[in-house]
């Protein structure tokens, strides 16, 4: 209801309506006129020639200038009237224009509640309120049939039961079944640490190493899930972002998360540790370090004991051999022999003094010339009483006596082989040597007897690298090891009487119990078997001491001993009982680690020896010292 | 099949075989018992489900086409399912349904702190929020709560129920920024489950304390409350769960309480207990009634900044009252000025109007006596002063362990003692020690050879102090240690020559035992250390100030 602004009722007098219609008036710019008359005459622009400072004097001076308007059409200033003004200012307000107009007019309640007496409308009824509706019949009638047919189902009564109940009333024993006593509840969150406080003991918080490392761990590696922190007081507590992650996770753990019942081993880990009988209890066995037997430059590969104990020979890398007395580690002899020794072996046979040794491809037989001087001129008597057979036999290596300037030194005889030697070993009678050649043919061992200088090789077939060969103490036996096996050879039947099985990958050394039922073979991966011949070709136990390779073995011939040297720089003596009695197992127990050799080029301990009498042991190191431990 | 495996509590078994079972093969795959599966399919709720899925199909068809009517119709016949027969079947006994509380109570308080809008539906959310006001009222009315701690992921609570402890843990009350990477369908399931369970709970647990379920409050305490809040609350249904979870009032009862309840329980004595341990169970009794009435008699104020809900519930689970100011909550019992307030729970840095004769606390008196069962001395935690650590009650330290200074101090007080002033004195004389070595240390510092001079003067001291000839005891001691150093020496290495001797797999075990009491101990002397570096880094910072 409101009026149009463009009739001014003020303006009567001139009658200069436009009768350009509601157009944008942007369109007359460009012209003089803004627009028609009635009669069809242009409506000029009245004059414009107000600057800025004619306006801004007019707006200070007029006091009717707040309630002047331009009017857009005829571009004329119109004063507003009072009723105008008012009417603008209701409008602004959100009131009705019209003064007059009520709008909380009392309703009238036309379509009461109550009951009146006459009726809203005169109209009467119409027909169709008085006969029945087909279409609602027909509407009817198909809820009917689907009612019928089971479509549609009747409304089910609410089921008026108390959402919750005492569901455990009558608690069944019963109805606990299999599966609960099968079930495996599911573990208990863990519950919080002081780290986890808003405000925990200082020590509890994360440096800044430890919360670098905390970052850069996965999430899923993470001791803790979150990073400790302390705050002034419960105000300053800020809402844990991970909340709801954490509960989702629970869940799934809940419901994916395997579960398997696990026996806590609650063990005390002193029951493990096996009862043995005490060190103590099993003596005699070497503890400390006694001498050092100092003059090797490079390192000492091999030693051999003199049948009486008194002598000591060690070979060297430095090309000499060396002989020592015992008692005193005074080097009595040193014997240059113009190649590293590789093994050296004294003659069991106490009436003989007889060393040998692996110089490169020839075994040299030394007459070292010590002790009683009976006795060595004994031997030297015996080797000169060879006489040559008369027909040449066929040998596989050639026997050379020493040249003079050799033989003032005490090399008596030279067995040349064609290939280079890495051992010899006597037998327990003395007159048989065996020397192992390292090579791949069925030449690698070879059997000399020294009375006869006379060689055999007793082997049809080569069954691998042998490493080292063994006489047997007693009995006609002699032990090959290869890589892997051991085998034991009948030398009189000459048959192969059994095959040990090291289950070692390398073997590096063996020896035999002065029994002759038991044997130890060590290996280069740090374990030492313990066989026993009787029992199986199995080993008997596999003792892993050694953090390293295993480089020799040795049996005491008296005392129930054995010991091991490895490249860890260790000897290790093992008690080691055989009973006569056959159905009781060896006793094996380590005693004592002794430890003196420095290690150099990784190679600490390369041979161990038992002196024959005393329960002493002798080592011989890559640091160029033997060493005696009493 | 998710939906049944998380209601019906079935999960994926780890095999004792894992390559017999595979297939020879060893990737890692989830097997579930064969027996499960078919358990699964014998379930009735399974035809309930398929129901619902054919309802939603009906209902979306009938939507499509714009027949409101049969929509309707529809709805009126929604078809609903039951859980609880599979409570029952999971849980035969309630004690075993009590065992399995902890995530029920846990997912129900985080649900009932979610916005009313989008994720899930908003009756869950009410359901939920009753559940755990409901939960929270028996723990009051019975006393149960026995330890809470804050961390700083929520509010952990221990309450024991019928013997059983009974964790949960609570999110602080802010808004939850909700993550993306979560399936919030998982934990709906998982939160009807829940939920059945829990209602089953509270009304046994009602019952067993002769309190009404659906619980009313209590006659005398409605009416006190009701004039009050005439006027600001105008519908009573809606202001019930509100009242309720004031957790101001207590709760009606079926049975009026009588005190001939509470009369002690004959004790029989149990065969093969000693008198010691029968006194000992006495004892932890009457411990355990006294750490019940820790609040007895004490009237709190909350301040508008602390946390409303949880001090309620600690502060009246230990027979405190408490009030907050009118406008914070429904359900206040008295004003500020009261006279008669005790204790008044402040958590900002200074207080304006102190009222005399009431202490102002921080809130972490309150967890902290509740966990020490004593009221702490209250120095320590007036407002605006450095608080001391807020330990883990649930930390049971062994032997080995690490045990933080405040928690020996702590374990010194409930024996009786009291040990603040004499550690005070202590660190005082160490001061005073440490000072005196600072001036030895700065003239030290002037030439070594003062040094070694100092060194040697030390030494003589020490030879006065014990006033015997110093060469003979020096020698008579060394040997002593000797002896014993020999024997431990041969002692370990028999030891070491035993360990050579073991089986291998029992060495790795035993190795396995070793690498983690190392590690333990290892733990335990580096936490230390990193306490010891604290300390005296703050003591030279006091010193440093001292002198400025």
């Amino acid at each position: 209801p409101c009026p149009p602004l463009t009739p001014f009722p003020s303006a009567p007098l001139q009658d200069i309506r436009n009768t350009v219609g509601n157009i944008p008036m942007e369109w007359y710019q460009d012209f003089p006129h803004i627009g028609y008359n009635l009669e069809g005459k242009k409506i000029y622009k009245p004059i414009r020639n107000k600057d800025e400072l004619d306006m801004f004097l007019e707006k200070m001076e007029n006091p009717d200038y707040w309630r002047t308007v331009q009017d857009k059409m005829t571009g004329a200033d119109i004063k507003l009237t009072d009723e105008q003004v008012d009417l603008v200012q209701r409008l602004q307000k959100g009131q009705f224009g019209d003064v007059h107009f009520n709008p909380y007019e009392p309703a009238v309640d036309f379509f009461t509640h109550e009951v009146m007496i006459h009726p809203v409308t005169n109209r009467p009824a119409d027909k169709r309120s008085f006969i029945p509706s087909l279409i609602e019949k027909e509407k009817v009638s198909k809820l009917v049939h689907a009612i019928k047919m089971g479509w549609i189902k009747p409304r089910k009564p609410k089921d008026d039961t108390p959402t919750y109940y005492d569901l455990w009333a009558h608690e069944d024993p019963n109805s606990i079944l299999g599966r609960h006593k099968m079930h495996v509840p599911a573990p208990k969150m863990k519950l919080p640490g002081h780290e986890e406080s808003y405000n925990p003991p200082p020590e509890y918080l994360l440096s800044e190493e430890e919360r670098l490392a905390w970052e850069q761990q996965e999430p899923a590696e993470r001791k803790l899930n979150f990073v400790p922190q302390q705050y002034r007081c419960l105000r300053a507590v800020p809402a844990y972002a991970r909340f709801i992650h954490e509960r989702f996770e629970r869940c799934l753990d809940l419901y994916l998360c395997p579960r398997q019942r696990k026996m806590r081993v609650n063990v005390d880990p002193e029951d493990l540790i096996p009862k043995l009988p005490k060190p103590r209890d099993l003596q005699p066995f070497p503890t400390s370090q006694a001498l050092v037997y100092r003059g090797h430059t490079s390192l000492v590969r091999c030693l051999s004991i003199s049948p009486s104990g008194q002598w000591l020979v060690s070979g060297s890398d430095d090309c000499t051999l060396r002989f020592w007395e015992v008692c005193t580690a005074r080097c009595m002899k040193t014997l240059p022999v113009g190649g590293v020794v590789k093994s050296v072996a004294w003659n069991p046979n106490p009436t003989v003094c007889l060393v040998a040794a692996c110089v490169e491809q020839s075994v040299l037989l030394v007459n070292p010339c010590l002790g009683d001087k009976l006795l060595y001129g004994a031997t030297d008597q015996l080797l000169e009483s060879y006489e040559a057979p008369e027909e040449e036999r066929v040998q596989p290596v050639r026997w050379v006596a020493a040249t003079t300037e050799e033989h003032s030194r005490g090399v008596r005889l030279v067995v040349q082989h064609s290939k280079a030697v890495k051992q010899v070993t006597w037998h327990g009678k003395g007159d048989y040597f065996a020397s192992v050649v390292s090579d791949n043919s069925n030449l690698q061992v070879l059997i000399h007897q020294s009375s006869k200088r006379w060689s055999q090789n007793p082997f049809r077939r080569s069954k691998g690298l042998v490493q080292c060969v063994l006489f047997h103490p007693t009995r006609p036996y002699f032990f090959v090891a290869t890589q892997r096996y051991v085998r034991v050879y009948n030398l009189l039947k000459q048959e192969l009487t059994k095959k040990l099985m090291t289950n070692c990958k390398w073997v590096s050394s063996m020896a035999v119990h002065p029994g002759g039922d038991n044997i130890i073979c060590g290996s280069y991966d740090s374990k030492l078997a313990w066989f026993d011949l009787d029992l199986s070709t199995r080993p008997y136990q596999l003792l892993r001491h050694h953090k390293k390779a295993l480089r020799s073995v040795a049996f005491h011939r008296l005392y129930p001993l054995f010991a091991s040297g490895s490249d860890d720089g260790t000897v290790i003596v093992c008690h080691g009982m055989v009973y006569s009695d056959l159905l009781q197992n060896p006793l094996l127990v380590p005693v004592k680690v002794l430890k003196g050799h420095a290690i150099t080029l990784d190679l600490g301990v390369l041979d161990v020896l038992f002196h024959p009498t005393q329960p002493w042991v002798f080592s011989s190191g890559a640091d160029g010292t033997v060493r005696l431990y009493t | 099949t998710r939906r049944l495996c998380i209601l019906k509590g079935i999960y994926p078994h780890e095999p004792k075989h894992k390559k017999k079972v595979n297939k020879g093969s060893t990737a890692p795959r989830t097997f579930y018992l064969l027996k499960d599966i078919k358990f699964l399919l014998h379930e009735p709720i399974v035809n309930k489900f398929r129901e619902y899925k054919v309802f939603v199909r009906k209902l979306r068809k009938a939507y499509g086409k714009s027949e409101w009517s049969t929509a309707d119709r529809l709805k009126d016949n929604k078809p609903s399912y039951k859980l609880d027969h599979i409570v029952k079947e999971r849980y035969p006994t309630f004690v075993d349904a009590l065992r399995d509380l902890d995530d029920a109570l846990s997912m129900c308080f985080l649900f009932s702190t979610f916005p009313r809008t989008g994720k899930c539906h908003v009756q869950t959310i009410q359901l939920c929020r009753r559940l755990a006001v409901e939960f929270l009222n028996y723990v009051i009315a019975s006393r149960s709560l026995r330890k809470v701690f804050l961390s700083i992921k929520g509010i952990y609570y221990q309450a024991e129920v019928l013997g059983q402890p009974i964790t949960w843990i609570t999110p602080y009350t802010f808004a939850h920024d909700h993550p993306t990477d979560v399936d919030y369908r998982v934990m709906a399931t998982f939160t009807e489950f829940y939920t059945t369970l829990l209602g089953f709970v509270n009304f046994r647990l009602y019952h067993s304390l002769n309190l009404l379920y659906p619980p009313k409050l209590d006659g005398q305490a409605d009416a006190e409350l009701k004039p009050a809040e005439g006027k600001e609350y105008a519908m009573d249904s809606e202001s019930y769960l509100e009242k309720l979870s004031a957790l101001s009032a207590s709760l009606a009862r079926v049975v009026a309480p009588s005190h001939e309840d509470e009369v002690e329980m004959d004790e029989f004595p149990v065969e093969g207990e000693t008198a010691e341990q029968m006194d000992q169970r006495k004892k932890e009794q009457e411990a355990l009634e006294k750490h019940k009435k820790l609040f007895e008699g004490l009237r709190f104020f909350l301040n508008r900044e602390v946390p409303r809900e949880p001090l309620a519930f600690v502060i009246r689970c230990f027979g405190g009252q408490v009030s907050w100011d009118k406008s914070l909550c429904i359900g206040a019992t008295y004003d500020m000025s009261d006279p008669s307030i005790t204790h008044q729970i402040v958590d900002r840095p200074q207080v304006e109007q102190q009222v005399v004769g009431r202490y102002y606390l921080q809130p972490q008196w309150v967890f902290d006596s509740v966990n020490a069962k004593l009221c702490l001395p209250v120095a320590n935690y007036f407002p605006g002063v450095l608080l001391p650590p807020h330990l883990s009650p649930f930390v049971l330290e062994q032997e080995g362990d690490y045990v933080p200074p405040e928690k020996l101090k702590l374990l010194a007080m409930q024996r009786g003692e009291k040990p603040d002033e004499e550690s005070e004195e202590e660190d005082e004389e160490e001061e005073e020690e440490e000072d005196n070595n600072d001036k030895e240390e700065e003239e030290e510092e002037e030439s070594e050879k003062e040094e070694e001079m100092k060194l040697k003067k030390m030494e003589e001291q020490k030879t006065q102090n014990s006033k015997v000839l110093p060469v003979k005891v020096t020698t008579g001691k060394l040997r002593l240690e000797d002896k014993q150093r020999l024997e431990q020496e041969q002692q370990s290495e028999e030891k070491r020559l035993a360990i050579m001797m073991m089986k291998k797999r029992e060495k790795y075990l035993y190795k396995k035992i070793m690498f983690g009491k190392k590690r333990k101990v290892r733990e335990a002397n580096k936490l230390a250390a990193k306490r010891k570096a604290h300390d005296t880094a703050v003591k030279e910072e006091k010193k440093k100030s001292k002198k400025a």
